[in-house]
């Protein structure tokens, strides 16, 4: 690693990291470093690349320039086997849960198990049961994923990222499209399992009043760059229109409300 | 004018450029292959879903297309006085042509296109990319698994197709139009040569098994993951496999009974 | 899908009905049974026109189906055809056996017809027949009846 990395405090550190896709800039030249044992929000408007981001983490993809460097490993430079290694220390939740459609709730969370330990049957059922019921679907256990609710699939998605104790979760948008009761019930879980089992918490999501109730540390990404970042707090009292206007949610400010288009008027009367 | 080149040119480098993701996929499945063969468990649910639910469509079709061969062989023969080689006749189109090649056209309407959806859904629900991040490889996990079984099941359904299509000609031709039972089972036998038609024959169902399970996945994997890619993937699969497994039986005819 | 073991059972049945399709299509549809892996030995004919022969064309003694012809070459000093062939080996045959090639039918394949002679030693593996009449070729006949008729008149 020839950037000195502080690898005893950032589990993750992105340095000059720069990513198109196709004339597209999404990442131009961000860097920015992710603490071990706290809850790290990553916001900003849709299409800002947010989950490219976790994608170029988790090395799905690759960069155009700079580096990403994962518990001390380049995660671009790794072989394909020891990416897997490392992969099995990081848990990601997705949007829409990504269970496994055609097996059961308990087979989607024994599914990691099976594939990356030599557990015995009982072993591998005690232990799916202790994750189901952390996160409160232990009784859900022989129903299909279609059959569960959006709110329901993404805990179970959580209880299966955590099935292997991997140092990390991201998450990508947990909070969107969720009613009340199951928005409370996924940010008490992101907020327990992090203190309790003392993993590093990577939130992407737009949600603002949700992200910044549980987070240490947000940044703002705009446009390819990182607009603002700080505690709670510091962005709150940030000197930024745009992201004041991004955290209040007003209509019209720095990003306008209306698309770039010719004078109303002219336009109306033109034909 | 100018416009024209430029499609033109781009349409072909795209397909070039498919062309070559079709074929690193492909070899990535092969090499994956093996990791299959500790785990029968995946097989066997694939064969269930690619081999047994082609079985009934194989075996009705194999029928129908038997006794129409029967019917029209028979109308035909008779006008030469040669009903008597009805049996090798019907044979000889179902063992050598009909039996691989409309098996394989049905295995890819029914087979192909139901890969083609699961695999595209997949990877529009991020099921393949959330396997990825467990470090449990989807082209292990889920592909390979499903060419290798439609890499079997394809002779086993062509076979089913002939043997059925064999017994449907015999109930149009012995059983109602009157040909003997005898000469429609010795005049087969006579003409049909083990090695040159059945090997031959089988041989052509085995590639035909292999290029459309591997169309259909790859339509499946390179599908733009939207509801919309998915549906143009399912169909370029049917299409793709119609046009392949015709032209590669054409090659493989010449130079399986021609002199080329 | 269902439950596991009706899946494998239907896996299991479908897989036996396709090898069963198989075994049908090599005893009963093809000539494979007729092949019987029963031993067999070589005999030598030369003709001096072998006509359409091809390899695999059967070789029979009074109509019965004794044999297959194996190979075909020309003889490069005398330019006969050298026609090989693989007679079942339950089957001796006199040394004074003729071999004739016919048509069967007007339009059929050409074959080998053995005519066994009264000879009390048989002729052993890759002997020569001597006795043999050469395929029928139509237009020699025809031309040779032309040639009668004008010369005739």
């Amino acid at each position: 690693m020839d950037i000195s990395v502080n690898s005893a405090t950032d589990i993750v550190s992105i340095q000059n990291l720069s990513f198109s896709r196709g004339d597209r800039k999404i990442f131009n030249n961000i860097s920015l470093s992710i603490p071990r044992g706290k809850i790290t929000a990553i916001m900003g408007p849709s299409g800002t690349g947010k989950t490219t981001l976790l994608k170029l983490i988790g090395g799905q993809i690759h960069p155009d320039q700079g580096s990403v460097i994962v518990d001390n490993h380049n995660v671009h430079k790794l072989k394909r086997t020891d990416l897997y290694t490392l992969r099995k220390r990081m848990g990601m939740l997705f949007q829409s849960g990504a269970l496994l459609t055609d097996i059961n709730v308990f087979d989607n969370v024994a599914l990691p198990l099976r594939e990356h330990t030599r557990l015995s049957d009982s072993m591998i059922r005690s232990l799916v049961l202790i994750k189901l019921q952390a996160v409160g679907l232990r009784g859900a256990r022989d129903l299909m994923p279609n059959e569960l609710s959006g709110g329901m699939a993404r805990r179970v998605a959580l209880a299966r990222a955590i099935a292997l104790d991997p140092m990390m979760i991201m998450y990508d948008e947990p909070f969107t499209g969720q009613d009340p009761i199951s928005l409370g019930t996924i940010v008490e879980l992101i907020n327990d399992l992090n203190s309790a089992l003392g993993l590093s918490s990577i939130i992407v999501s737009h949600d603002i009043e949700e992200t910044v109730s549980i987070a240490d540390y947000i940044y703002i990404l705009s446009e390819g760059k990182i607009a603002g970042q700080g505690t709670p707090e510091q962005i709150k009292n940030l000197d930024s229109a745009w992201v004041q206007q991004f955290m209040n949610g007003d209509a019209d400010g720095p990003v306008p409300f209306h698309y770039p288009a010719d004078d109303y008027l002219k336009d109306l009367f033109e034909s | 004018m100018t416009q024209f080149f430029q499609r033109l040119g781009h349409s072909t480098l795209s397909s070039f450029a498919k062309l070559g993701r079709g074929s690193f996929f492909l070899m990535q499945i092969l090499k994956a292959t093996l990791s299959v063969i500790p785990r029968p468990r995946l097989l066997i649910n694939q064969l269930y879903s690619v081999g047994v639910l082609s079985f009934l469509i194989i075996s009705i079709s194999g029928l129908f297309v038997g006794m129409v061969l029967g019917l029209q062989g028979f109308y035909i023969l008779s006008d030469f006085g040669a009903e008597e080689t009805l049996g090798m006749m019907v044979a000889a189109s179902l063992v050598r042509e009909l039996g691989p090649v409309v098996a394989a056209l049905l295995f890819a309407g029914r087979a192909g296109s139901a890969l083609t959806a699961e695999i595209g859904l997949m990877k529009a629900t991020e099921q393949l990319s959330g396997m990825e991040m467990m470090a449990i490889d989807p082209i292990k996990r889920i592909i390979a698994p499903r060419l290798l079984a439609g890499f079997i099941s394809m002779p086993l359904l062509a076979a089913l197709f002939s043997a059925i299509g064999v017994l449907g000609g015999h109930m149009v031709g012995v059983g109602l139009l009157g040909v003997d039972d005898g000469s429609y089972w010795s005049q087969m036998q006579a003409g049909i040569d083990f090695q040159d038609d059945i090997i031959n024959g089988i041989i052509k169902s085995i590639i035909f098994g292999f290029a459309v399970s591997w169309i259909a996945l790859f339509e499946g994997y390179d599908a733009i993951p939207t509801s919309e890619g998915v549906s143009r993937a399912t169909t370029r699969t049917v299409v793709n496999s119609a046009f392949t497994i015709l032209g590669l039986d054409f090659i493989l005819t010449a130079l399986m009974f021609g002199d080329i | 899908m269902q439950n596991t073991r009706t899946a494998d059972t239907l896996v299991g049945l479908f897989v036996a009905c396709g090898i069963g399709a198989l075994f049908f299509m090599a005893l009963q549809i093809s000539n494979l049974s007729s092949f019987s892996k029963n031993a067999t030995y070589t005999i030598i004919a030369r003709f001096a026109n072998s006509g359409s022969l091809k390899i695999k064309s059967p070789i029979s003694v009074a109509g019965v189906h004794i044999g297959r012809v194996s190979n075909i070459s020309i003889d490069k000093t005398s330019y006969e055809a050298i026609v090989e062939m693989q007679i079942d080996a339950q089957y001796n045959l006199p040394d004074d056996t003729s071999a004739s090639i016919y048509t069967a039918g007007l339009l059929g394949e050409q074959y080998i017809s053995l005519e066994p002679g009264g000879s009390e030693d048989f002729i052993q593996p890759n002997g020569v027949i001597d006795i043999t009449q050469s395929a029928v070729v139509l237009e020699e006949i025809i031309g040779k009846f032309l040639f009668d008729k004008a010369s005739g008149e």
